[in-house]
């Protein structure tokens, strides 16, 4: 097993268990961590292939990782303002019960 | 001694006759605005009714004074204005007015006449309510009048013709509460639309034969000899020419206008009217229009007869007329209303002046169509008088006496009576009545009319008789005594007696004036009249005639008058035959049971025809529309409808099935998008593998 194989696999390994906690958690909090979870996995994909790709020279990948980085910490912060202000609305943060915005 | 003078050609109308429509103008205007008065306006109305009156009358005299200054210099004036009022196709028709002796003679007589008439209905009409409706008819009637005179169109004169026959309806059954009054009113109307019908024929015929309505117009008007003579080329049935059939349908629209037998039905029950229009409409002036009108188309009458001859057309006017003068005279008799009498009388004096133009001549007829204006307005206006004095009794049954209680309607009644009876010398229905005996006298077709008319002129006597006795002489009969009429009513009486009087001295043998007047010649006074041969002969007749008749009056009646209730002096004399006198001929009644009937048998089954024939189709229709749009309904409800709500219902429930894939909640969508991705990845992989 190539090293690239064995980081792929860990970022499968990652993604499927961070969507697993986003489609499973009712708590708005917990299915947040596992959107984490999924970019987090990207990011360490990124990584991988730009460490054992052709041109580990040029720093595309990491530049890559830094950006999704932030724009996960921005989408973080979005999400986490939006569950405050919705438990400060409803005095919940289950999802279940957020089903109102529909057609 | 007599030199005709010859009808110049006029290259230009006068002012006065460029202005002659204001004549009839102003008194339709004014009865225009009366219209538009309240009711309570009673003052403004008369004064707008006599004003304009009194300013017609002042044209009239001017125009009058014009055409006899023409006269007097030898020229006998005819001066017309004409203007195109229509163009159809290539056809013109034109109206015009037209101002000669006839017409100016006959403006004079209507408005004088008119205005007198009109003053006095301020006395008589003055306790009525629509005493403003009655001045807005009374003018819009004059005006039609005069426009009848004027007219210089046979269109135009019927025109006025037909309006002056809608205001006689309308005054007629002014006192349209009494159902009486206004059966008389429908009878007036309709009898005169018998006439009226063949006159418009008449009209037709000639506009088609000679393409103009004019009277005169510069040589080709449609009575002039250019337009006669071709009318005498065309003929038409029975041995007639079109100038004689043509005529025969205008004298029928002058028969029923003037009230000639057969048509004469609707003149004694349009006493039901209030009297002054009895006076002015159905005595001095639109029953003349008949009269007025066979003058006006005398030529058309006479063309195709030779000098001293006559035409078919005459002879029938003469012989109706004469007829129609002894028939009325005979029912007279047997009247006991006083202004039914006085009704029977004008049929008989029209009958009078239809024979007189028939054998005499424009001029003979007018003469007497002049002073009967006069004598019977009078004798109208005195019968108002009476009735009104008398507390609106009209029964002369039930009068008497008045000869002490009403001395000044007495005179003047006297005068119109001994007028109308044609005493001898100092009336003015002596030398009219003469001159038309004297024509029917000189008559080459027959000696019958000579003898109907001087029978007619006993009879005359005779009833007048009978009616002023009961009326002024023997005891009061009635219930409360009578009184006299105001000094409006009796001042116009005063005047009209004058002219009662007078009249007669511009139509003597001995200076035959009005003759001369209207025939263009030039006359001299010469006591030489008389003494043409049999003339001196037929005054002493007729006088002797007149005499009789007044003569076996005061016989008969000159005594004690009989109680209302009682039969007449004359009734038990002879009963059967004034059960026919006084049963009218039983005119009225023959019908009732011929044409009426027949009416009343066509109008049920004209009702029948209605009801069951068009009326069934009618609703057959109505029911197979309706059975066609019960299939549309059905068609509707179940095929369009069906398939429309169909169509929406399966949307709706394709939408229900999508929105339930939208359920709000944020997991279900990440869901659907997780599986859509493994979805995409596996057709990804298994793509790239084959």
């Amino acid at each position: 097993m190539t090293p690239l194989a064995g980081f792929l696999l860990m970022a499968a390994l990652l993604f499927a268990i961070g969507l697993a906690g986003a489609l499973t958690r009712r708590n708005a909090i917990l299915v947040l961590i596992g959107i984490e979870l999924m970019l987090n996995a990207a990011n360490l994909n990124l990584i991988a292939f730009w460490r054992y790709g052709p041109h580990p020279e040029a720093l595309t990948g990491m530049m890559f990782a830094i950006f999704s980085i932030a724009v996960a910490a921005a989408e973080a912060a979005v999400g986490l303002g939006l569950v405050i202000q919705i438990h400060r609305h409803a005095h919940t943060t289950d999802l279940d019960a957020m089903n109102r915005m529909k057609g | 001694m007599q030199e005709t003078i010859s009808f110049t050609p006029q290259i230009a109308a006068s002012p006065i006759a460029e202005i002659l429509w204001l004549i009839p103008a102003l008194p339709i205007v004014a009865s225009g605005v009366a219209a538009l008065l309240k009711r309570a306006k009673r003052q403004t109305s008369a004064t707008l009714a006599i004003g304009s009156m009194c300013v017609s009358l002042l044209l009239s005299l001017v125009a009058f004074g014009h055409v006899l200054s023409g006269w007097a210099n030898g020229q006998a004036v005819r001066e017309t204005v004409n203007f195109t009022w229509l163009q159809v196709g290539t056809a013109n028709v034109d109206l015009g007015w037209v101002l000669d002796p006839l017409s100016a003679v006959m403006l004079v007589m209507v408005s004088f006449v008119g205005l007198l008439i009109f003053i006095y209905s301020v006395g008589y009409m003055a306790h009525d309510q629509n005493f403003t409706r009655f001045f807005c008819f009374m003018a819009l009637f004059a005006g039609a009048m005069l426009a009848v005179v004027i007219a210089n169109s046979l269109l135009l004169l019927f025109m006025a013709w037909e309006l002056v026959g809608l205001t006689s309806y309308l005054l007629i059954g002014f006192w349209y509460q009494k159902p009486s009054a206004a059966a008389a009113a429908k009878k007036a109307f309709l009898t005169t639309r018998v006439g009226d019908v063949f006159f418009l024929l008449g009209i037709v015929w000639l506009f088609a034969q000679t393409g103009t309505l004019l009277f005169y117009n510069h040589g080709a008007g449609s009575i002039e000899p250019l337009a006669l003579a071709e009318l005498l080329t065309q003929h038409a049935a029975w041995g007639l020419t079109a100038a004689g059939a043509i005529g025969l349908l205008i004298f029928a629209g002058a028969a029923g206008k003037s009230g000639q037998f057969p048509l004469h039905v609707w003149l004694p029950d349009a006493m039901e009217g209030p009297t002054p229009v009895s006076a002015l409409i159905h005595a001095a002036t639109m029953v003349a229009a008949g009269v007025y009108l066979i003058a006006r188309v005398y030529p058309l009458m006479a063309a195709g007869g030779l000098t001293g001859g006559t035409t078919t057309a005459l002879t029938v006017v003469t012989w109706v007329g004469a007829f129609t003068a002894v028939f009325a005279a005979l029912i007279a008799v047997a009247q006991n209303d006083i202004k039914r009498i006085l009704a029977y009388s004008t049929i008989s004096q029209l009958g009078y002046m239809m024979a007189g133009l028939g054998m005499g001549g424009v001029a003979v007829g007018m003469f007497h169509l002049i002073t009967h204006a006069f004598f019977k307005a009078l004798l109208f206006m005195g019968a108002g008088s009476v009735i009104h004095g008398c507390h609106e009794e009209q029964d002369v049954r039930r009068m008497g006496g008045l000869k002490a209680d009403m001395p000044l309607t007495f005179i003047a009644y006297a005068v119109g009576m001994l007028a109308l009876c044609g005493f001898p010398l100092f009336f003015s229905g002596f030398w009219s009545k003469d001159g038309i005996l004297e024509a029917a006298q000189h008559w080459s077709l027959a000696r019958a009319p000579f003898y109907m008319l001087v029978s007619g002129a006993f009879l005359t006597a005779f009833y007048m008789t009978r009616q002023v006795v009961y009326v002024f002489f023997g005891i009061w009969r009635g219930g409360k005594p009578a009184h006299e009429s105001p000094l409006v009513m009796t001042a116009p009486l005063a005047i009209l007696a004058f002219f009662a009087m007078a009249l007669g001295a511009i139509g003597t043998p001995a200076w035959p004036w009005f003759k001369a007047f209207l025939d263009g010649h030039t006359a001299g006074f010469a006591l030489s009249g008389f003494r043409e041969p049999g003339l001196l002969a037929l005054m002493g007749a007729s006088t002797v005639v007149v005499f009789l008749g007044l003569g076996l009056g005061w016989r008969i009646y000159g005594g004690p008058a009989p109680k209302p209730e009682e039969p007449d002096a004359l009734e038990r004399e002879v009963p059967l035959v004034w059960g026919w006198l006084s049963n009218r001929f039983y005119v009225d009644e023959l019908y009732g049971v011929t044409v009426i009937a027949f009416y009343g048998w066509w109008a049920r089954v004209s009702d029948w025809l209605d009801r069951r024939v068009w009326g069934g189709a009618v609703a057959g229709v109505a029911w197979a529309f309706g059975l066609w749009a019960q299939v549309n309904r059905f068609l509707d409800t179940n095929v369009v409808d069906g398939s429309f709500d169909k169509g929406c219902e399966e949307l709706g429930v394709g939408g229900g099935l999508l929105a339930r894939v939208q359920t709000g909640r944020v997991q279900t969508y990440l869901r659907l998008l997780a599986l859509a991705v493994v979805a995409l990845a596996a057709i990804l992989i298994w793509s790239s593998r084959a």
